[in-house]
């Protein structure tokens, strides 16, 4: 099972976090801070996987992200470095070709399409085609809903001249 | 106004945000918009709450407080429509845990958007109920993923599948109901639907047997089937990854597999084949494929034996461990430590590759490979092994050392073939590491030593010689100074040389300069110092030639700051200036120190050992069960995790050493009574921590501890009695000696002989002409009582008539006045008055006594009066 997730930059910015288990408010921030100076500092050549608290944190960077996920003791590490590739590559497709400062400014996408991915810490798709259908598809309705309120406000705007 | 224009206005603040240049400033940017957002929220505007919600959760990630949004999550779940839930459950999700009690308000719109129309809806509400929810959320909501496993879309039923993982997690009892879903799920086609059912699959038979027996009866063909399919599969684009397909769900479908095929040799049949075609037909040049033949190696040790797969799988080990990638090399030493239990001769031929590992540059792989090579070491490799390491201690990173350092000595400790290569090794090790060593390791060296009777010459020469190059390693230095104050003789004499040993010359002084050295570097702390000055103290007798230097050195500590330091070299300065006589006795030799209750006692605060997983726990060969009547047990729990009786500031450990020492040789070496009279004596001074402020009171310790010595106790009573402040009366007359050494230290009290403790009599009231004298006494076993004695002395020539006492006690005490024997009080001191009194001290311990009394009587027939306070009963009444 996955515990969270985290997404953190290279200056130790956090830019997506996802807990799958319960952490206080406090016990977040601490793991977060523990566990950036942990990765942030290993070499490029080293595994990607870090002990900590009797857990195993996953971690791949892409660029200048650092894509994290802490996992039990008895998972598969292969298996969630796949998983971390598996998001990546539904985030590359959704924004075409993506960088940080897409996640910056739709953090909210990249959650939504981490919720397709993954719940309660498993995985729930493996194909990326149909994770990146549902997100546009309920994108889609979003703008219908957007659509429907423009025109209301312009009828309303029209009825008011 | 556009209700949905909130995209812009964030991405307006993030810019904001991300264009402050200190932290400062973005906290001014944040403290605005919050002030902005709360403003909304209590205007309860509409039109932006989804706007600010998804600003709420940017400033929630850069890690503001941001608990007033809570309920607009809720406000905006409640709306009918699609974007607001959407980012309302995404709220939701964010910023509460399943441990605020906000999320019970949730409940109830859950319920609604789990039985929407609108599937994507659903969607959301089965998203968030598996991710936050809380056991109470579970038992309400459980009814409706059930019935969402049936549900027409796909998508919605794996959703509802993996839901259900949580709240069978949260509420085990819940599991039964799942069932039957489940297996109907697991023959889909739809592989979300597929991946999600196996692992529900999964988690419902670690909560529940009963679930596991059935799935292994009716699902364990269909999922080799399954798995089979998948292996053989064409190539299809949409699962696949790096030329397999779905490796996600051939993942999930072994690991389900070895749950079913786990102690159960006919469920394990059935899938030898498949899992014989996977082990053999994946590509292992990528990572999804190497992957899978992790997981395919784990099913293959777990389930029951089939010898030709169990090669198949150590060989992928083998080859894992060979690879060039750190990550590859990472899970193969994970899994050889499962192998272990399994295979072990196949696990030790990779021996030298995981020795490598050890030195691995990537701190992950070293702990791995260092927690793998713990467990292949056995009596026939130990000696090739622990050479290894320790060659490797000397070149490996500081952080890892003190991981090497404890694995190593454990070692050691566990298969040392014979006693000289355990000390050899511990002394290498101390050499190379001797800061990064934890007590208890030098301690159990120590013990180690004093039990090796025929090598403590050798012992004491390799430490000498160590201590010229390693000087610098705490733990060194203090196993040297303690074994050069020990065996000071064997080193200057090169007595009990081994054949193997090359001769030394070290003179007296030569082995007072390394005690010396390590008294005066710098960086020794006053566990150090403090040995160092016993060691001084038990070479003044070693080295009679040497005894004035000694003194100097003791005698430039007694200036010391530190208490301990400066008692220490004042006592011992005392007893090499004065004491000849006694000298030799009380610095004799150490007693030999049972190995066995000493690693009793500490087996207990051993770092815990890994275990493989297949319950083979090691065997720790310190785990002998604890004797409870050792007697030099308490000297030598260094590590005492129990407040040792004294209270000092130092450590008390050395004073429990020297203690010891000095009481077993009294009582092993037969000592003549004065003498040992004297020693016990000593035995206190040395041992005694407490501050001068107490001679009172260590007086009366030594004074008990000489009765119980005379009474033939075992020395642990002796030192047992120097924590329970006791007054014991003297039976055998002190040696004059004693009393020199007491002079320093205060008036040695007169003891009455008396079962319960005793007090001073008091004078409660004297005048010209009258006198009340009280005698406490004290009823063992109720320390609040205390019978009081009042005697009354006229000293004036005439008769007191009609005398009497009244008393009056504060609340917290009572009083009980007896009869007195007279009324009249004869003059001149020619008679007395008694009274007794008994007082009860409701707070004893805390407050001590006090009392009012009137006194009246009749002088040649006029009143008089006396009156008066008492407060100077004794403190402990």
């Amino acid at each position: 099972m996955i515990h969270f997730v985290l997404l953190i930059s290279r200056q130790g910015k956090v830019r997506l976090t996802k807990w799958y288990s319960p952490y206080s408010q406090k016990e977040r921030s601490k793991v977060i801070r523990e566990l950036s100076g942990m990765i942030l500092s290993r070499g490029p050549k080293l595994c990607n996987f870090v002990e900590w608290r009797g857990f195993k944190v996953v971690y791949k960077r892409y660029a200048s992200l650092y894509f994290c996920m802490c996992i039990n003791q008895e998972d598969n590490e292969l298996e969630v470095l796949e998983i971390i590739h598996h998001y990546v590559e539904i985030l590359d497709r959704y924004f075409g070709s993506v960088c940080e400062l897409d996640l910056i400014f739709n953090f909210h996408k990249a959650y939504y399409i981490l919720d397709e991915v993954l719940i309660a810490g498993e995985l729930q798709e493996s194909s990326k085609k149909t994770v990146a259908r549902l997100v546009a598809t309920q994108d889609s309705l979003v703008e219908a809903a957007k659509e429907e309120a423009n025109s209301i406000s312009n009828i309303i705007a029209q009825a008011t001249k | 106004m556009n209700p949905f224009s909130s995209e812009t206005r964030l991405r307006d603040m993030i810019r904001a945000i991300r264009a402050c240049k200190t932290a400062a400033e973005e906290r001014a940017v944040v403290r605005k918009e919050c002030a902005s957002i709360r403003a909304a929220v209590s205007d309860n505007d509409n039109g932006y709450r989804h706007r600010n919600l998804a600003k709420l959760m940017f400033i929630h990630m850069l890690g503001y407080p941001t608990h007033f949004g809570q309920m607009e999550c809720l406000k905006l779940i409640a709306a009918p429509g699609f974007p607001e839930k959407r980012i309302g459950y995404l709220g939701l999700m964010l910023l509460l845990d399943e441990r605020q009690e906000v999320l019970m308000l949730v409940t109830n719109s859950l319920k609604q958007d789990l039985n929407h129309t609108n599937q994507y809806i659903v969607g959301l509400a089965l998203c968030a109920l598996g991710n936050i929810s809380s056991a109470e959320m579970a038992r309400d909501l459980a009814p409706e993923v059930e019935r969402l496993l049936q549900f027409r879309d796909p998508n919605v039923r794996k959703k509802a599948a993996l839901c259900s993982i949580r709240i069978i997690k949260k509420v085990p009892d819940l599991a039964e109901n799942f069932v039957n879903p489940v297996a109907s799920l697991l023959k889909e086609k739809h592989h979300g639907v597929l991946l999600t059912a196996i692992q529900l699959c999964a988690d419902l038979c670690t909560v529940s047997e009963e679930a596991l027996e059935y799935f292994r009866k009716k699902c364990t063909e269909g999922l080799v089937k399954v798995l089979k399919d998948a292996v053989n599969s064409p190539y299809a684009p949409e699962y696949d990854i790096s030329g397999i397909a779905d490796p996600f769900l051939q993942i999930r479908l072994l690991r389900i597999l070895r749950i079913l095929g786990h102690g159960d040799a006919d469920a394990s049949d059935l899938m030898n084949d498949v899992l014989a075609q996977v082990a053999t037909k994946t590509e292992s040049n990528k990572n999804a494929g190497n992957a899978i033949l992790y997981e395919c190696v784990e099913t293959i040790m777990s389930i029951e034996d089939s010898g030709g797969l169990r090669v198949l799988a150590i060989n992928i080990l083998g080859r894992f461990l060979s690879n060039r990638d750190n990550n590859i090399r990472y899970v193969a030493l994970n899994m050889l430590m499962k192998a272990i239990s399994v295979d072990g001769q196949a696990v030790q031929r990779h021996r030298a590759t995981i020795l490598e590992c050890v030195k691995d540059p990537d701190a992950s792989i070293r702990k791995r490979a260092l927690e793998l090579v713990y467990l292949l070491v056995n009596e026939t490799n130990v000696k090739p092994l622990t050479k290894e390491l320790i060659d490797y201690l000397e070149v490996s990173d500081q952080d890892f050392k003190e991981d090497l350092t404890a694995r190593i000595c454990s070692i050691v400790e566990k298969l040392s073939p014979e006693k000289i290569w355990y000390i050899d090794q511990m002394l290498k090790v101390l050499c190379e590491a001797g800061n990064y060593v934890k007590d208890e390791v030098w301690h159990g060296l120590i013990v180690v030593i004093t039990n090796s009777t025929n090598l403590h010459g050798y012992t004491v020469r390799s430490l000498y010689k160590a201590i010229q190059t390693s000087g610098d390693q705490e733990a060194v230095v203090r196993v040297a100074v303690w074994c050069i104050g020990e065996y000071g003789d064997l080193l200057v004499n090169n007595i009990g040389m081994l054949d193997l040993e090359e001769p030394i010359t070290v003179t007296e002084n030569d082995a007072v300069d390394v005690i010396e050295a390590a008294i005066k570097r710098h960086t020794s702390d006053l566990t150090t110092r403090a040995m160092c000055l016993i060691a001084l103290l038990k070479l003044s007798s070693r080295f009679p030639s040497c005894s004035q230097r000694i003194k100097d050195i003791v005698n430039q500590s007694k200036g010391s700051l530190l208490l301990e330091l400066q008692q220490r070299s004042i006592e011992f300065d005392s007893i090499i200036e004065k004491h000849h006589n006694l000298r030799s006795a009380l610095v004799e030799r150490m007693p030999v120190l049972d190995e066995a209750t000493y690693s009793g006692r500490r087996a207990g605060s051993l770092p815990a050992v890994v275990s493989t997983s297949q319950g083979n726990p090691l065997q720790i060969p310190n785990g002998v069960p604890k004797t409870m009547d050792a007697p030099l047990l308490d000297l030598l729990d260094l590590s005492a995790d129990e407040p040792a009786p004294q209270n000092s500031s130092g450590p008390n450990f050395l004073q429990d050493l020297l203690g010891g020492d000095v009481l077993s040789s009294a009582s092993q070496s037969g000592t003549t009574q004065p003498q040992k009279g004297g020693t016990d004596v000593l035995l206190d001074l040395l041992s005694t921590g407490s501050p001068p402020a107490q001679n009172g009171s260590s007086t009366a310790d030594i004074l008990s501890i000489s009765q119980d010595n005379n009474n033939n106790k075992t020395s642990v009573d002796a030192l047992n009695s120097l924590s329970s402040p006791m007054v014991t009366s003297v039976q055998s007359t002190p040696a004059s000696s004693i009393m020199d050494l007491l002079d320093g230290f205060g008036p040695s009290p007169t003891v009455p002989k008396d079962n319960g403790p005793a007090y001073p009599p008091l004078v409660a009231f004297e005048s010209s002409s009258l006198s009340l004298i009280f005698n406490f006494s004290k009823q063992p076993g109720s320390p609040q009582i205390t019978q009081i004695k009042a005697t009354f002395t006229n000293k004036s020539s005439d008769i007191y008539t009609d005398f009497i006492f009244q008393a009056a006690v504060p609340k917290f005490l009572q009083l009980h006045l007896e009869p007195a024997s007279s009324n009249t009080l004869p003059g001149s001191g020619n008679g007395s008055i008694t009274q007794k009194l008994r007082v009860t001290n409701n707070q004893h311990g805390k407050k001590s006594l006090v009392m009012r009394i009137r006194i009246s009587y009749k002088l040649n027939n006029k009143d008089m009066l006396e009156e008066g306070q008492i407060s100077n009963f004794p403190r402990d009444l």
